[in-house]
């Protein structure tokens, strides 16, 4: 069983795996892998808290209902599958700042929340607007051969590469 | 099928991803960036086999009537724009929306910190100002759920063999630059 425990796996094996798993979810769910549409029906469910059930009225969210649903728990599923593989791994740690990003801009904790912050922002705007992430539209779009999702497959790499050599 | 079940197997499916996820080492901020400035193709590599491996197997279970496929549909204006957006936070962040649940996962603070509140923010401001754009900019060079063998009005499979080819050319050929 020494292959649970190895880090990292090939990437190749995987990709092949992840593309297996689409298979499956496809066939036994009937839905493809995808996962920024659950942050959307998150950000629902928090403004519902302060704003009560008219939150449900938002146009937005009459299509997006903020409601649990099989992309919710499949991306709290992630957090608990890549946690017992990090156990597992023996790669498991609380780490506030990625090495990469000491290296380059030092190991002020704020400097380097702040900047997440306003990725994320981003992700989570540009994801909605393009009508997917890197996973609907990056694998289960493209494998599907949808135009959407290779148009918005090759602008993430585009606008990901130009933003990361101006940083650099 | 009833909601419970959907769940259950939501959940399983996500634990099976995320672990293999964090077994790419996909979850790490280094490896993202690092494909971000073309440096290490790990991302690349997962992403392409992935690809492959799912729309061979998609299209034989499509064409045997077992799965019904769902292409989203889109506009130039949704995926270009949205995705260069998407494209300038997942540098500036360094996880996107899945692989920052398996960064959670493996104790990365600043994802949940961070990205997470951040993810969290920039859906809940689209959705604030999702009425104006609806009815203007992201209508703009509607093209629907158009599929490339649509697109050029050929079957499937001649699109799907050319496709692979390339995309395994492609692995090939990284494997042979040693990237």
């Amino acid at each position: 069983m020494d292959w649970l425990t190895a880090w990292p796996w090939s990437p190749y094996a995987v990709g092949a795996g992840i593309g297996v798993l689409s298979w499956l979810t496809f066939l036994f769910s009937g839905h493809p892998l995808g996962c920024s549409t659950s942050f959307a029906r998150t950000a629902g469910m928090i403004e519902k808290l302060f704003r009560g059930r008219k939150v449900e009225e938002k146009p937005f969210y009459r299509e997006i209902p903020p409601v649990v649903d099989w992309q919710w728990m499949l991306v709290l599923g992630m957090v608990l599958g890549a946690f017992l593989s990090a156990q597992l791994s023996g790669d498991f740690r609380w780490q506030w700042i990625p090495p990469r990003w000491e290296a380059a801009f030092g190991d002020d904790r704020l400097t380097r929340i702040g900047v997440s912050v306003a990725g994320g922002v981003l992700l989570g705007f540009g994801s909605r607007w393009a009508g997917g992430c890197t996973s609907g539209h990056g694998i289960s779009g493209t494998m599907q051969l949808a135009l959407s999702s290779w148009v918005s497959a090759c602008c993430f790499f585009i606008g990901g590469i130009a933003t990361a050599r101006l940083l650099f | 099928m009833d909601r419970k079940r959907q769940l259950v197997q939501g959940l399983l499916f996500g634990i099976v991803f995320g672990f293999l996820l964090q077994k790419g080492g996909v979850t790490r901020y280094d490896v993202i960036i690092g494909q971000l400035l073309l440096e290490d193709f790990t991302v690349v590599k997962v992403m392409l086999s992935a690809v492959l491996t799912g729309m061979i197997g998609v299209h034989v279970m499509k064409q045997l009537g077992w799965v019904r496929l769902s292409p989203k549909a889109g506009s130039w204006s949704e995926n270009v724009i949205g995705g260069l957006i998407f494209g300038a936070g997942f540098a500036l962040l360094g996880y996107c929306p899945g692989t920052i649940a398996g960064a959670i996962g493996n104790g990365f603070l600043d994802a949940l910190a961070g990205g997470l509140t951040g993810i969290l923010l920039g859906s809940g401001l689209f959705a604030a100002l999702y009425p104006r754009l609806r009815d203007g900019i992201l209508r703009a060079g509607y093209y629907g759920d158009v599929t490339l063998p649509g697109l050029f009005k050929v079957g499937d499979w001649a699109v799907i063999v050319p496709v692979g080819a390339l995309l395994g050319l492609t692995l090939i050929l990284l494997e042979g630059a040693g990237l």
